[in-house]
């Protein structure tokens, strides 16, 4: 019931469009009906697909490194009241200013040539603040009385890193990856805009090349791409979650029960 | 007669607020020592510095005969909830780099001895109340300790399932010879389980009376209802009263 309920919604959504469309004469390059989208899908297929490699290798570098990234930055704060209270405002403004905004910034610094790269460090920044933001969180919540007990038990300090205080960040640090996930795709196809085309070859140059000659149905298949890499990264990282928390953290135990 | 702790002149303050103290205290070997009083008369406290969780404003512990191996249970079972009862039960002997199957053999025993013996594949919420405090107390005693440190440990839990454990742990101290200072707010529960209460006055928690209790503790639920219960029960009572008048 959980997946029939939205799916027979969509389909009917679909169906209505498609009548719609069909009813009143609609302009292809003013609404394509979901056929007329899926023939471009179909026949755009080896392009698109490439496409959509470059722009799901990105995401996926960028969300690797912003979790090694901000879960090591995490533990160094966790570690050192200095180091944190000395760089925390400078990670936020980095979360805060528009990447847009930094985007030209960093493809002049980085070149052309190497577009990737700098797509790379833009959907980066954007993937890193919350990791770290939720690790944080998360390493500081750990059991006081537990904290005490490895103590009176001899525990050194990365002990009780290791064994009480990763554990107990890892429900913050799994829900943090679930909203880093969806910003690094946000991060790839924003940095791919401000790339512009005809250097990078993502998703986003597909939609702003079939933009530019009005071929509406490949926007919308290029676009049907992306928000299926965005759902398939939840979906994905939910099992994660599911799967380390579900014998004991209450927030994967509801769905058990 | 011995003494195994020495508390001398013992305060603790929490931001200047004085909450615990001046004390004195001798403790002996294979005591079962309660100490007394309303909730927040600095008990707790006491039994977190005497562990060295905290250290003492003023004055200090003395260990005549070395210092003492220590169990410690808090309120709440306070389990990794990540780990299976055995990984927790094991925890103090992988912290001191226990081989993995000597830990693992000897967290089985432990929980055997709380009567948990198949229950240690179980994850901390899988378990009740009751059965996460035997985890938690298999725990302390995994480490084989000489002294155990109990901070209100079934306070939480229902009646019948605290007098069970009552006896549990009377067997436990009876058999493994530890001294024990347990802290609580039931006279009942320490008239039942102590050779010896402390009576504290509340804030700042002093000591109000030292009372010997005048039978020795034994797993026997019976003796809820004997005269002599009833008699020390009555005397703790006026004690804790008392201590409460003279700070009032």
């Amino acid at each position: 019931m959980r997946y029939a309920i939205p799916l027979a919604f969509g389909a009917c959504v679909l169906g209505l469009w498609e009548f719609l469309v069909w009813a009143f004469d609609v302009p292809p390059f003013l609404l394509p009906a979901p056929s007329a989208i899926s023939v471009a899908l179909a026949s755009d297929f080896p392009s698109l697909m490439a496409s959509l490699w470059t722009t799901l290798r990105i995401t996926l570098l960028a969300f690797g490194l912003a979790v090694l990234s901000g879960v090591a930055l995490a533990v160094l704060f966790s570690q050192s009241r200095i180091i944190e209270t000395m760089l925390y405002p400078y990670a936020v403004v980095l979360q805060v200013t528009p990447v847009v905004a930094i985007a030209p910034l960093i493809i002049i610094w980085v070149g052309y040539e190497r577009i990737n790269l700098a797509l790379l460090i833009l959907a980066w920044i954007v993937a890193f603040f919350p990791i770290l933001s939720n690790t944080t969180l998360g390493l500081r919540s750990a059991d006081h009385n537990l904290i005490d007990l490895f103590r009176l038990y001899g525990a050194s300090n990365w002990q009780i890193l290791t064994r009480l205080k990763l554990p107990s960040a890892l429900p913050y640090l799994l829900s943090g990856m679930k909203t880093s996930g969806g910003l690094a795709l946000i991060g790839t196809v924003v940095a791919e805009y401000g790339a512009g085309s005809g250097t990078a070859t993502g998703l986003a140059w597909r939609i702003l090349e079939a933009g530019n000659r009005l071929q509406i149905a490949r926007m919308f298949a290029a676009l049907a791409l992306l928000a299926g890499i965005g759902v398939a990264i939840f979906f994905a990282l939910s099992l994660v979650e599911y799967f380390a928390l579900r014998h004991w953290h209450e927030s994967a135990v509801a769905k058990n029960d | 007669m011995t003494t195994v702790i020495a508390l001398r002149d013992l305060e603790r303050r929490f931001k200047g607020v004085r909450a615990l103290g001046p004390i004195d205290l001798d403790i002996a070997p294979h005591e079962f020592v309660s100490l007394l009083g309303p909730s927040g008369c600095g008990k707790s406290t006491a039994l977190r510095v005497i562990a060295g969780l905290l250290p003492p404003s003023t004055g200090h512990v003395a260990w005549p005969k070395g210092p003492l191996r220590i169990g410690f249970v808090f309120q709440d079972p306070t389990l990794m909830p990540w780990a299976t009862a055995l990984g927790n039960v094991r925890l103090p002997l992988d912290l001191q780099g226990t081989p993995r199957d000597e830990a693992t053999a000897r967290a089985g025993e432990a929980l055997t001895r709380v009567g948990l013996s198949g229950f240690g594949n179980a994850y901390p919420r899988e378990l009740s109340g009751g059965m996460r405090m035997r985890v938690s107390i298999a725990r302390a005693l995994i480490a084989k300790p000489e002294l155990l440190l109990m901070d209100e440990p079934f306070a939480a839990l229902d009646d019948i399932t605290r007098q069970e454990l009552n006896d549990d742990l009377l067997r436990l101290w009876r058999d493994d010879g530890l001294t024990v200072v347990f802290v609580t707010h039931s006279v009942a529960e320490c008239t039942y389980l102590s050779t010896r209460t402390v009576v504290f006055t509340p804030r700042p928690g002093r000591i109000g009376a030292d009372i010997a209790m005048s039978h020795r503790p034994e797993p026997d639920p019976l003796y809820r209802f004997t005269p002599g219960f009833a008699a020390d029960a009555g005397r703790l009572s006026d004690a804790l009263h008392q201590a409460a008048t003279v700070a009032a």
